[in-house]
């Protein structure tokens, strides 16, 4: 196939890019859009089609807040975008190219304008055994149960904060799950320094309500939910065996199955690929690229909507992805600044309704410092297998940040490019240096984004079509 | 491992290290592998360390396996299809050993 033009192509099929991508092509714009799934979705969506058409039951068990994603897959079917589904972007240039591939066959799409909604990605949670087989995120279970009807055999602990961890583990409940414990790491202190922002969120109570009920149907369940302030290590040598909880009591818990989970974070490959801007976000620890309220970056071609900008969550995600598409659309000359703001009021307002709960959520599950910089024994780089000690002895040796790391240690050199241990590499090198992550910077992401086979790449032919 | 709760649905066979096993039509090569068997997918070439799947969204790298010839594939990124050949991984490659 050679090189497709079109005037926008979106990256990633969840609610905001299959949101932009409909809004684009509703302004008389040639949309493709290209997701790394075979199914249109996201990972909030997943195989949300296909569970309704084939075990319509689950819906209840996964809940209204899944089953709606329906419409946005609806729409999505219904519109005149042409999808690119099982295809990985692997490079964008600047120019709006973007290159992917099915697995096969490289390929290239060149476009006006890019809109990446390639959404977020669990934080990684560096603890003591946390590479060994049966340790996974609560994310991955829930994908497991979304997309395949999987529950873990035998006993389940989790471990972490936040408002998925819960969840994750009602729904496995639900579905006949073991759930021996819920080890949380939220502790007085963050209530404390959350409680400001308890007024703010009165306009998404709705999630606070949820969070709560989830909180009653567990207790009432009978699984224990304790207190773990001081983290956790997992037992096993080649897989994991159970859950021990740090200190005074050092109470373990069995469990073959160990679902990690400390909030989810921007995925950045792409726009630090890009070279955008990127800000620091001190509440919740992680990178995310500069963006107008239409998701304008700091390359005028390329926007980026949804948790790719920061985690602002799936119904913020969707109105963000109908402002970028009115953003892109006004770009491109289809519609008066006038007409675009009018147009935009109503998901601008739906927007910062979704998004009241975050100060909130930011504040009340913090990361905490033994994830954000753990013991030296502990992994941080899972690829190259280096711990935060040699991190921290690289540092001291004078490695100023996690690019010169690169040198010393391989560290974010593996198969996954830094997505595991970026953060984690920030956070301990700014600790031994006495400055800000901010300072420090992050891993310079060089294409291409994922491996691809130089048999896929030969076979591509990216000669222009002739118009 | 992991067990399915729907018996129901279309299945295809496919062959996890020369073993024919069912899977349902629609799920990643990494979930048929959990559903299959418990342990590791793969051992890491730098240790030899036993890694499975760690976040079954393309993320992680460690669902790599070999998929119908081709090593390294994130298995929880491919589909599984009939008469597929799924290997684990052992350790680093050997010059020679790519097919």
């Amino acid at each position: 196939m050679s090189q497709q033009t079109c005037d926008v192509v979106v990256i990633g099929a969840g609610p905001a890019g299959i949101r932009a991508a409909v809004t684009a092509a509703n302004e008389s714009l040639s949309v493709t859009l290209i997701d790394e799934q075979a199914e249109a979705g996201g990972q909030i969506y997943r195989a949300v089609a296909r569970v309704t058409r084939t075990r319509p039951a689950d819906l209840t068990l996964l809940g209204p807040e899944y089953a709606a994603g329906g419409d946005i897959v609806s729409d999505l079917d219904a519109s005149n975008v042409s999808v690119l589904h099982g295809h990985t972007v692997w490079q964008i240039s600047p120019d709006g190219t973007v290159w992917c591939s099915d697995g096969a066959k490289a390929s290239s799409v060149k476009a006006r304008f890019v809109i990446m909604a390639s959404g977020a990605q669990e934080r990684p949670v560096p603890v003591p055994g946390w590479t060994l087989p049966g340790v996974m995120t609560a994310g991955a279970a829930q994908i497991l149960l979304k997309s395949a009807a999987m529950v873990p055999d035998g006993p389940v602990a989790l471990y972490g904060s936040g408002p998925l961890l819960l969840l994750v583990a009602d729904q496995l409940l639900s579905a006949g799950a073991d759930i021996r414990v819920i080890a949380e790491t939220t502790t007085f202190k963050d209530y404390l320094s959350a409680a400001p922002y308890l007024l703010g969120a009165l306009p998404a109570s709705k999630y606070l309500k949820k969070g709560l009920a989830l909180r009653r149907h567990l207790k009432a369940a009978g699984v224990p939910i304790i207190k773990a302030p001081n983290g956790v290590s997992i037992e096993g040598s080649e897989r994991a065996t159970g859950l021990r909880i740090n200190g005074r009591s050092g109470q373990t818990f069995e469990a073959e199955t160990i679902l990690l989970h400390q909030g989810v974070v921007p995925n950045t490959q792409a726009s630090r690929q890009l070279r955008l801007d990127h800000e620091w976000h001190a509440a919740q620890r992680y990178w995310y690229p500069t963006t107008d309220r239409f998701g304008a970056t700091s390359l005028s071609n390329v926007f980026i909507a949804g948790d790719g900008a920061g985690i602002f969550g799936a119904e913020a995600a969707a109105a963000a992805g109908t402002l970028a598409g009115l953003g892109v659309a006004h770009a491109a000359g289809k519609l008066s600044a006038t007409a675009r703001d009018q147009k935009a009021g109503p998901f601008i307002a739906q927007h910062k309704k979704a998004a009241a709960i975050r100060p909130l959520l930011d504040h009340l599950f913090p990361p905490p410092a033994h994830i954000l910089a753990p013991d030296d024994e502990t992994i941080v780089c899972r690829c190259e297998e280096i711990t935060a000690g040699q991190v921290r002895a690289a540092a001291k040796l004078g490695a100023p940040g996690p690019n010169q790391l690169k040198a010393f240690l391989r560290a974010g050199m593996g198969p996954c490019q830094g997505r595991m241990c970026g953060l984690s590499v920030v956070e301990i090198m700014a600790r031994v240096h006495g400055k800000s992550p901010a300072e420090i910077g992050a891993y310079r992401i060089r294409p291409p984004l994922k491996p691809l086979s130089l048999a896929e790449l030969a076979a591509m032919d990216d000669t222009p079509t002739s118009a | 491992m992991m067990h399915r709760r729907d018996t129901a649905g279309e299945r295809v066979t496919i062959n996890i290290d020369g073993k024919n096993v069912e899977a349902a039509v629609g799920e990643s090569v990494a979930a048929a592998v959990l559903a299959a068997s418990a342990g590791a997918t793969r051992t890491t070439p730098v240790s030899g360390a036993p890694r499975a799947p760690y976040c079954m969204m393309g993320v992680c790298f460690e669902c790599l396996m070999e998929i119908d010839g081709m090593p390294n594939r994130q298995a929880c990124m491919v589909s599984v299809a009939p008469g597929m050949k799924i290997k684990r991984q052992a350790g680093a490659r050997a010059v020679g050993d790519a097919s």
